[in-house]
């Protein structure tokens, strides 16, 4: 097919889509209206039914707490695949994370050719205050914008600096691969565990068991709470591992197959 | 919050506008700084929205994660080669 007949076909078809695209779009509610029942229903018994100040936090931990684990599997699973893929044949033999010294320059060079003294200095400055901010808003989620996905990515920030300053080497002491596997792993299973508990007291899966507590304190709004912990802790060591997979100095010089 | 207000429509500009970009900026290394500035401008427009949890989601995935995935993949293709 020639270049010209291609540019003909697709403008055929785009305008198809386009047409489909407009068509569906002039059916939709205008912007701003919501017609549906449930938000204006969860606005107003979320407050008094869970404690919280942050609705939307109660809707993704505990309403539709069913589904989130979903979500944090799938980001299990797309990090399981990646060390997958990723895995050199002498992890395998005992080498679980350190890499071998003599083969690290190569990797570290294409990352952190020439990371200054000034930016070092300021990455281990600011390493300090992302970890404190990402602890933040993954225990403030029910009070406050945050939660455990985006602080548990804030945190693992900190870990990107490291790497990103200091080279693969460093990044590889500061989070030992092996002790990031088991976060991972009880993160996520903390979730299935919470979910689990209310099973004992007879209740249905992923119930809100624990007390409610003070409207707008810290340690208040039941299992919430605690499901945002280990979220945090599953997407933040989650993403370290992708960096100390990532970052791992290559071993095998050949092309992946 | 029935029609849009002017600083909506401005930052809905800027979306369109930085996603255009993002298309055509064919260097990949360069093209993942673009991608954060469209993000960026995204993050803007959900917070405009009323809508900040995923703002500050939107914040984390464009700043850290997507840059960190696309940028050592480069790094590691690079290698390989």
């Amino acid at each position: 097919m020639r270049p010209r007949h291609r540019h003909l076909l697709f403008l055929v078809a785009g305008a198809g889509v386009l047409g489909y695209l407009v068509w569906g779009m002039l059916d939709l509610s205008p912007f701003g209206r919501y017609p549906g029942p449930y938000g204006d229903i969860v606005n107003a018994v979320a407050f008094s039914e869970r404690h919280v100040l942050n609705v939307v936090t109660a809707v993704i931990f505990d309403y539709r707490g069913f589904d989130t684990l979903g979500e944090e599997f799938i980001l299990f699973a797309c990090v399981t695949g990646v060390s997958l893929l990723l895995r050199h044949e002498g992890d395998e033999q005992g080498d679980r994370c350190s890499p071998k010294p003599r083969r690290e320059s190569s990797l570290e060079q294409a990352i952190a050719p020439h990371a200054s003294e000034a930016s070092r200095s300021c990455a281990a400055l600011y390493c300090g205050l992302i970890l404190v901010f990402g602890v933040y808003i993954v225990l403030t989620g029910h009070l406050s914008v945050g939660g455990g996905f985006q602080g548990g990515v804030i945190l693992a920030s900190a870990w990107l600096l490291v790497l990103v300053a200091f080279g693969s080497p460093a990044l590889h002491r500061f989070a030992r691969k092996y002790a990031v596997e088991w976060f991972e792993s009880a993160g996520a299973g903390a979730y299935v565990l919470i979910g689990l508990a209310s099973l004992l007291f007879g209740q249905n899966f992923l119930t809100n068991i624990l007390p409610l507590g003070e409207p707008g304190q810290l340690l208040s709004s039941g299992t919430i709470l605690l499901i945002n912990c280990g979220v945090g802790i599953e997407v933040s060591s989650g993403f370290i591992l992708l960096l100390c997979e990532f970052g791992k100095p290559l071993q095998h010089q050949k092309p992946v197959r | 919050m029935n029609s849009f207000n002017t600083l909506q429509l401005v930052v809905f500009g800027l979306v369109g506008l930085a996603g255009t970009a993002v298309v055509l900026t064919r260097n990949p290394k360069r093209q993942i700084f673009v991608a954060g500035v469209y993000g960026l401008f995204q993050t803007v427009l959900f917070y405009l929205l009323h809508s900040p949890d995923v703002a500050l989601s939107e914040l984390a995935v464009t700043t850290v994660g997507l840059p960190i995935l696309v940028l050592l993949t480069l790094a590691r293709l690079e290698k390989v080669k």
